[in-house]
Parts: C-alpha cells; structure tokens; sequence
C-alpha cells in the first residue's frame, strides 16, 4: 500500500472540503471493508483518505410511520439487522444484510459504502482497469466470464453490480441524498447507478468531492417484500444472482410488483418484463416461475455464465414465492 | 510370536497408547503464544519482497534497480533472474529487495522496471487436443488382454470423462523465511515440512552459488508451521536468497510470501483428468480397464495416477500425456497423485455399477479381491462406513426419484496409501530431578506430532503425559525425516519408543541394587518403579532418578532399528450423503463418513483429527477449489482469499470418523495417517452427486454451472 495521508474531519462541510483540496486525490473511508483491500492491491491509491468515522451527522437509524425510514451513511449491516422498525417494516432490507454473512463485515462495513464499493470483477481487482481492457482488447468476452454480467452487458462494462443492499432499495424506490461541492442534492438509488461508457465514468453518480449521507426510503405501505440471493458457500461469499420483490397484493391477486435483480448487471436490474407477467395474475409457483422466466427473456449471458440465467429466474421465482409467504 | 524388547505394549497394558489424549501443544496455540517464522522479529530486521514477472512466459531484455536502489531504506536489492532467462510462469522471481520496512520494501519493487519480450503462453490443459506441442507421451502400462475382455459379448461396457484441476495449497501460513548471519554461521527461521534437512539444502544451494558455507554451520528453526501439505520441503529459491540477502546486507532478512504468491507459486496440486472405459461381467465381476489420463503440474507436466486405483483389474491398458503448462510448479500435496487416482477410478467403477443396476457397496465388496492382501480390510470397512451412513434406509439406484427439486444421494469410494515411518533419531534423556526429555529434529504440522512423542515416552516410561518435555524444530537435534507420505508418526513413535525402553532399562539397572530386585524384574508403573509382582518395593519415579546423583541419563532411539515396530499399507473407504438443488445446482454436504485404518493407534483423538481435517479438505477441493487461469494473460484470476473458495464450517455438514483399531489392525504396529483420508472425498462426492441426479457431473470442482449442465444432457432427477 502507498503512503497516504489521513483526514478525520466531523461535518459533511468538512469532508467535502477535504476531499475535493487533495493533490493526487482524495477517497472516503467509511468501514474501509472494500477501500483498504484496493488500496493494498494497488488499483486505489488515493493522496488521502477522508474518514466518515467522526461524522455525527452521518450515523444513525429512524424511522417514522408516514415518512419511512432514513440510513444514515455509515450505519452499519449490522445496525441494520438490529434495527427493530427495520426488521418489522423493511424485512426484506433485513434478509439483504443478512446475506452478508460474515459478522467481521457486517459491524463495519456501512449501507453507503454497500452502495460506493467498487466491483469485484476479478480483472478490475488485478489492475486491469474496470473496463478489463489488455492489449486494447476487452479481456472479459473471451476470458473467464463465470461471474460477469447476463443482462446490460453489450459492452464495454461486463461487470456485476457487488451490492446486496441496492436491489431491494430500488425496489423500495429508496432515494440517496447526496452532499457535495455544490451543496446537496436527491436522487433514486436507481438512478445512482451508472453503466460506464468509457474509461473515464464509474459505477456511480458521485461526483468529484461528493458523498453519500443518507438513504431515504419510503413507508412501505401494506405490501410483502423479500429477497432471495443464491451463494454457493454459506459464509464469505458473494450471491451469484440475487432477487428483490415487493409486492402489493388484492386478496391473492398481484395488483401492483417490484421486481430487481443483482449481480446479473452493471447496475441494479429492474425487470418490468417479470412485474407484467406477474401483474393480475395470483401468485402460485406456476406464475412466479413465469415471471422468472420472463425477466431474463433478454437475457445476453457470455461464454462462462450461461448458468448464471438459470440461477437468476430461480432467485426471482424465490423471491417472489418468499415474499408472498410473508417470511421474515 | 517371540516378544522382543522394544515391542508395544500388549492392549491390556496401554495407559494411554491408542485413547484420546488431547494435544499438548494446544493451549500454546490456542492462545497465541506459539511463534511462527511470521511472528520472529529479530532485533534490526529487514524485510524482503521481490518483484515477479507478470508474464506467464517471456524472456528478461532489461532490468533497471536504479530507482529502488535511491529509494531511503532500501538496504539490497539482488538480482535474481538476469537479462536473456526465460520465464515459464507468471510469478516467478526476478529481483529481490530488502529493506528497513514491508512497505518501503513494497515501494522498491515498484520503482524496479523490467522489459520482457513476451513469448506465447499455454495455461488451460483439460481440453487435450488443443494442447499441441505441450503434450507429451509419458508412459502407460499393459497387463493381460484387455482386447479380448473388452470384445467379450457378456461384457457389460461403460465409458466416460472424469477430471479434477489444478489447485493450490492454500497454506494458512505461506511459505517464508528469516534468514540471520552470526559470522560465519547462518541460522534461518523457516516454515518447513523439513527441518533436519533443510540446512544440507540450503547450504549446497549456496555454494552452488558461491556463497561458501558448510552445512554444519547452518541451523534451521521451525517450533511451529501453519500448513504444509506436501508443498514445504524444500527452502525454495526465495529460502537461499534471503540468505544471500541476510549475507548482503548484514542484517537478518524476512521474506514471507504474499498471499497471491502463496496461491500462484507456492502450492499447485496437479491435474489429471482422463477418458476412461471399464468393462465387467454381469454379475459385477471388473474384468477390464482402459484409461487415458493427462494433466498438467506446470512447466514439468505431470506423471501418471496409479491407475487403476487399489483394483487390480486383470486386464488393463493405460496411457499418460502430460502437459507443460505456463503455470506455478506443481508440488506434492497430501498424497500425491492418489486423489486423482481415487476420483478417475471410483467415478468410471461406479457408472459401470450404475450400468449394472449394482448396489456399489454391494459391487465394490465383490470385487475387493482385486485389492489383494487388504481385501477383507475394505470389505470390514465398507461394511462399517454403509453401517454409519444407515446405506440399507438411505440408498438408492441412479437419481432421486422422489418429488421436488432437492435430490438426495450417497456415494463411496476406496483408498490406500504406504505410510511406513520415516527414519528418525532421538535423544531421551532422564535428569536426576525426575525430570524427561524427548529431543529430535522432527517438526509438527499440526498433525499431533509432539503429542506422539510425549504419549510414548510417557507410556514407556510409566508417567503422565504432561512429564514429558518434548523439543522438536531445531535442526541441530538429532536428525528426524522430513513430515511427508505419512512418515512422521511411524519414524517418531519408534525411535522415541526404542530411546525410551534403553533408557528406562538404564534407570532400572541403576536402582536395581536399591530395592534389592534384579533389574529385570522393575517396572515402570503409575509414576513408581516397582518389583514386578510385589508393589511394596517401589520408589516414586523422581526418588528412582535421585539414584542417577549427578549423571544425566542420555540415550539415542533410532529408527529403523531392533523389532518391528511399524508396517506400511493402509486402506479406507468414505461415502458422503449429499443433496443437490437441481433449480440451482448447488451441492450440499449433508454428511459424511470414513472408516479408516493406520495400524496401531498412539493417540485415538489426534487420529480422528487428521480424518476430519482431511474430510473438510477433501469437500472443499470436492465442490469450490480450483486454480482459475486466465487464458489471455495466463495469469491466475482467483489468487486471493476472496475467490479461491474454501469451505466454512456451514459448508461441511456432519463428519463422522470410525478407526479400525483391536486385533488384526493393532499387531500392524504404527502407520502414517496424514494422506489417507484426504484421498476419497473428491470421489465419494461425486459419486454422490451422481446417485442424487443420475447423471455424472464429470469434474471437480462440482459447481453450480457444471450441475446445471450435466442436468441439460439428461438425468433422471
Ligand atoms: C468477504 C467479504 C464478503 C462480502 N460479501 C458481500 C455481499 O455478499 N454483499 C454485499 O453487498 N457486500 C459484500 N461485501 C462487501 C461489503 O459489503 C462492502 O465492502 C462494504 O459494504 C463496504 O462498506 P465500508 O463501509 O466498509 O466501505 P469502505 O471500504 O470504507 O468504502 C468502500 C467504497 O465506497 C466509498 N464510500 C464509502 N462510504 C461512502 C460515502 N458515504 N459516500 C461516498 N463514498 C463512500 C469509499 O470511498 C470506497 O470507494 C463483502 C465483503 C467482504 C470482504
């Protein structure tokens, strides 16, 4: 790891000061689950590291029945897991941090820096750039693709969107708020997703010196929610596809449905194709199955992840079936 | 049979040889005082890192050091691969640094600039025909007429691919040294499966290289290792040059892997895959075998499986190729070339069981003659292991018939492995305080060796346990073999037992004119020495060694030596129950179980250690492990702890070990155990997965995507 220089500041003035003030870049450290392990392989090297710890503003957990509820930045998997408003109104945010299943993660690492991690493309991780580029070829295509993207993944970016948490905020149509240079600003967590074009955008809507500082999501109404991740290991493993649904329901008839995939795209994946087949119909495993199919009648996988489809349709087939059953 | 002196005890005589004694090592680890070559920082320390090539094959054109020489804290950088060589994997060492510290060391080795012509490389050998000139024959074998059984209308045939990758050792501990000169005088601090042997090469290395110093003025210290396997046995390139370093700089020198080197250079197990066809009558008789096998340990290939695994199948013909590849070196791990074997062999034997419409305990049981000498061994294990996984309730033919999308199924296979002890010498030495002794150059894995030794001399002796001062991991002890090949506790169970009978005869001739009872009718029993038959002329065993006055009673164990106290050749059999999501394509252990025999027991509990350590092993490279190259920059993609996936505790499932032990196992005396149980699980699984889906999924590790697969082709579940 590169010697860099470290900032402890206790507003978001003061973060935003410090990060954009540093010559050869500045980073926030939030838990540093994800930052550290890029700095120590070399494919981050910030001048410095602006830590969120000290930020009062940045904590916390609330929750308010007709509002809905406000994550503070750097609240933590765990804080979220604890969270008894969370768990009884949000239960599937709940069964999302859950499947971070390492206890060492879920006491550091923070909701926002679920959002702002970078990907785990194994490429990306050896300094092969986010965009995997060797020789001025592409090296995802035609390498080993077995946890790459199946949908939004016509090029350049071939990566998965790492984040357990942001398919059911999209679904839950949470909002980021954002502080930066030019003050603050709202967005939906959807829209703070990015497929890069080229090798000068990111993941992510963060402009230069901007942070997270909260996630805002809505009251939830009377739906049923759930996610359905598949991991090949039971601890310290990333879901190969992932599901978030929250359905709202007319006696057994589906009136209305979310439905988002994870790390099966770039970005968070809505699938308006699974909600209408899903939508009017009752719920059984027949029409879940249906619509699992449905989501990923587009799909584009490469030449390693074929799998991957199978496995999605499944998480939502789940998922959907999950929520229905109202399990927690 | 004649009693001869150093024989074990008969069993109504152990106090403690064959029960469950904890390890003696265990708080000292558990509470983190045990040192490590990691944890030695010796006063003025430098710390080494090298610069690797990033290219799988290419040859050196420049090397520019300037800048990292400049660089403060940088005290020597050395050469260690020059301009014209030519590199054959990505990761080997080219420059190597030493500095005041880890991170201006790192620094260093990133001002250093290297200049390659890149030459094409080859990293991915499971499809054979694109192997080309990479491939070379290496020997096959023929025995009876495999044509004519093959061609035997009443023969029942049965043909497939089976295969199992490369992976890496994935030593807890990587590998690594620390390297001080005193004078004239090296001693290395050194995570190593070898202690006694690692000054002899070390030292040639060196004067090979014309650092001239003899090998006696070399010392090698290892108290603890974290992880070996098979893959530290030797100082490695990076053992002599932090020496040279340590020599250069006039400082000791640490040079520890880092985890991605751990996982490209250190460790690789090598492949083997093979298309196989098997033939046998129908009343389940095997009565021919026809394989050819490939694979690949990186630039040196590999050799061929002992194919057919423990069948000796009458007529048989077999054929290798092996393949260089532009990958890290292959090294030994735990019982080299036997999980291939298992899993090319038991995989092709029980589709032909399959095929059969054959229970395979039932087929196996049948055709355990062909293993000779141990046929009834696997039959008794066999009988024992289906008896533990309830076989009778639990069993099915080919694919789960039952409702739903979670197939169950279990599935077996058989090992074997040598295990004769190696050659060791001890000293044991009784003080006129009372006090032992047991002194060798051995070194403990973290299988139980230390334990061994002190259970032993204790037993021998007549004292607890905890009497016994065991002092291991000093190469200036007496020399002790290197811990490889279950060797370890057949080497030093005997010597130490051998130094411990002469020694105890010393002590008794001593006492003997004290209690008035010739020497040969003492005892040693429950902390006395006492007249055989009459327990009331005893001295407790610290007033016994008072007799000694001022002389420290000394004596060398060596094995091999008088009486056999060891043999060689074990068996096992092992059968997982698993189930499989066949929506998902994940694979669950729900259980598995191994019936195991080594001879005689010294400590039941360390014993049972090594078989769920090795099972745990054995379905991690069953269903995650694999060393994933890349093949455009013939670099590995998962050198790192996140995608080289192991198991966690929630992966494993229930483990359930069964030691052979009494009469017909015990007379065998002491045999090696480290391999054994580390050889069947890959095959067990598979086969599990076989009888759970009805379809092979043809190569390890069994994942998702390969699940699905063999699904698409068919499978009755
Ligand atoms: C073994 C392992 C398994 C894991 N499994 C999963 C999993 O299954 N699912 C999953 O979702 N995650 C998983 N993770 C990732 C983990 O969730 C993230 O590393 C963690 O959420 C990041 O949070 P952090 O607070 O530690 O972020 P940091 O490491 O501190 O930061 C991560 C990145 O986000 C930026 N950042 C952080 N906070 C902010 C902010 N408020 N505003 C702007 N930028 C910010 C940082 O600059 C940095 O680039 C796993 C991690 C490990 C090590």
């Amino acid at each position: 790891m590169e010697a860099f220089e470290y900032a402890r500041p206790t507003t978001n003035e003061e973060v935003v000061k410090l990060l954009t003030g540093a010559k050869g870049g500045a980073q926030v450290l939030a838990g540093g689950t994800d930052i550290l392990s890029l700095m120590k392989d070399g494919v981050a090297r910030p001048a410095r590291l602006v830590s969120l710890q000290h930020v009062k503003e940045l904590r916390g957990i609330t929750f308010h029945p007709g509002t809905g509820l406000r994550l503070g930045a750097t609240a933590t998997f765990e804080e979220l897991l604890e969270n008894p408003d969370v768990r009884k109104h949000y239960p599937a945010l709940a069964q999302a941090a859950e499947g971070v299943s390492s206890p060492q993660v879920r006491n550091t690492g923070t909701v926002a820096g679920d959002l702002c991690q970078r990907p785990r493309c194994w490429y990306y991780r050896a300094g092969f750039g986010l965009l995997a580029i060797y020789n001025g070829k592409p090296l995802v295509p035609d390498g080993d693709n077995r946890y790459h993207a199946i949908l939004g993944n016509s090029g350049p970016a071939y990566f998965v969107s790492p984040s357990s948490l942001a398919p059911i905020l999209v679904a839950l149509n949470a909002k980021v708020k954002l502080h930066g240079p030019q003050g603050a600003r709202e967005l939906p967590v959807q829209d703070f997703f990015l497929t890069p074009k080229n090798d000068q955008e990111i993941e992510h809507a963060l402009q230069p010196g901007e942070i997270v500082t909260e996630i805002l999501v809505p009251a939830p109404g009377d739906v049923k929610m759930a996610v359905y991740e598949v991991r090949q290991k039971e601890a310290l493993d990333w879901p190969l596809a992932a599901a978030a649904v929250v359905l709202n329901l007319e006696g057994d008839t589906v009136k209305k449905v979310r439905v988002v995939l994870g790390h099966v795209a770039p970005v968070p994946w809505p699938s308006p194709e699974a909600e209408e087949a899903l939508t009017g119909k009752s719920v059984s495993e027949d029409a879940a199955w249906e619509a699992g199919k449905a989501a990923l009648s587009k799909a584009t996988p490469l030449s390693k992840n074929v799998y991957k489809v199978q496995l999605a349709r499944v998480a939502v087939k789940r998922a959907i079936l999950r929520a229905a059953k109202g399990e927690a | 049979m004649a009693k001869c002196k150093y024989d074990w005890p008969e069993a109504s005589d152990r106090r403690l040889i064959g029960k469950r004694i904890n390890r003696i090592d265990g708080p000292t680890k558990s509470s983190g005082r045990a040192k490590y070559t990691y944890d030695i920082n010796l006063p003025g320390l430098l710390v080494a890192k090298i610069y690797r090539s990033p290219y799988a094959h290419a040859k050196i054109t420049a090397i520019d050091t300037s800048e990292a020489e400049k660089l403060p804290g940088v005290k020597t950088v050395r050469i260690i691969q020059g301009v014209g060589k030519e590199i054959q994997w990505a990761g080997d060492e080219i420059v190597a640094v030493a500095a005041v510290s880890e991170d201006i060391a790192d620094d260093a080795v990133r001002k250093i600039k290297v200049e390659f012509e890149q030459l094409p490389h080859f990293v991915h050998e499971e499809d054979l025909q694109q192997a080309g000139d990479h491939a070379k024959e290496a020997g096959g074998e023929k025995g009876g007429d495999p044509d004519k059984a093959f061609s035997d209308p009443d023969v029942v045939i049965s043909e497939g691919f089976y295969g199992i990758p490369t992976i890496t050792h994935c030593c807890l501990e990587a590998h690594g040294n620390v390297a001080e000169w005193t004078g004239a005088n090296l001693r290395t601090y050194s995570s190593t499966q070898n202690v006694s042997g690692l000054p002899g090469q070390i030292g040639q290395a060196l004067r090979e290289q014309g650092v001239n110093v003899p090998d006696n003025n070399i010392e090698t210290i290892c108290n603890y290792v974290g992880g070996g396997f098979g893959s530290k046995f030797s100082p490695d390139r990076w053992g002599i040059e932090v020496a040279k370093l340590a020599k250069a700089a006039g400082k000791p020198v640490k040079l520890m892997l880092d985890r991605n080197m751990e996982m490209e250079v250190a460790g690789a197990r090598p492949s083997g895959y093979a298309q196989i066809k098997v033939a046998a009558k129908k009343d389940g008789t095997i009565v021919a075998w026809d394989s050819h096998s490939w694979g690949t340990g990186g630039p040196a290939g590999t050799t061929m499986p002992p194919l057919p695994y423990v069948l000796n199948i009458p007529n048989k013909i077999t054929r290798h190729t092996s393949i260089s590849t532009n990958t890290g070196p292959g090294r030994a791990w735990r019982a080299p070339n036997h999980p291939q074997a298992a899993l090319l062999t038991m995989c092709a034997l029980d589709d032909l069981a399959a095929k059969l419409n054959m229970d395979p305990v039932e087929f196996f049981s049948k055709n355990a003659d062909l293993a000779g000498e141990r046929a009834e061994v696997y039959r008794q294990e066999l009988r024992k292991a289906a008896e533990l996984i309830d076989w009778q309730k639990n069993w099915h033919p080919r694919g789960d018939k039952s409702a739903g999308t979670i197939k169950r199924g279990l599935g077996l296979s058989l090992h074997t492995w040598g295990g004769r002890g190696h050659n060791s010498n001890c000293n044991v030495t009784i003080h006129p305080d009372g006090s032992v002794e047991v002194t060798l150059g051995s070194q403990d894995l973290g299988t139980g060796t230390r334990t061994v030794i002190a259970v032993v001399a204790a037993e021998t002796l007549g004292l607890p346990v905890e009497a016994i001062r065991v002092n291991i991991g000093d190469s200036k002890f007496p020399s002790s073999g290197a811990s490889g090949g279950s060797t370890t506790v057949g080497g030093v169970s005997a010597s130490t037992r051998r130094g411990s009978v002469d020694a105890l005869q010393q002590l008794l001739a001593v006492v003997a004119p004290s209690l008035g009872v010739p020497a040969d009718q003492l005892v040693a029993v429950d902390g006395h020495i006492q007249a055989k038959g009459d327990a009331a002329k005893k001295l407790t065993w610290k007033e016994a060694c008072a007799k000694l006055q001022v002389k420290t009673l000394q004596v060398t164990g060596k094995n091999p030596g008088q009486c056999a106290l060891g043999s060689s050749g074990v068996g096992g059999v092992q059968i997982a129950d698993v189930s499989v999501d066949t929506e998902t394509g994940l694979v669950k252990i729900h259980k598995m179980v191994a019936a195991q025999d080594c001879g005689l027991i010294i400590d039941l509990k360390t014993a049972e250690s090594q078989c769920y350590g090795a099972m745990i092993m054995g379905i991690t490279y069953a269903l995650f492990e694999e060393k994933v190259m890349d093949r455009a920059t013939g670099r590995m993609l998962n050198n790192n702890m996140e995608f080289y996936k192991l198991a966690g505790i929630g992966d494993i499932g229930e483990l359930v070990v069964h030691m052979m032990t009494g009469p017909g196992y015990d007379e065998r005396g002491t045999i090696g155990l480290g391999e054994p149980p580390v050889i069947s699980p890959g095959a067990a699984i598979s086969n599990a997965v076989a009888n759970a889906l009805g379809v092979r999924v043809p190569t390890l590790p069994i994942t998702p995507d390969k699940v699905l697969a063999a699904l698409e082709k068919g499978g009755a579940a």
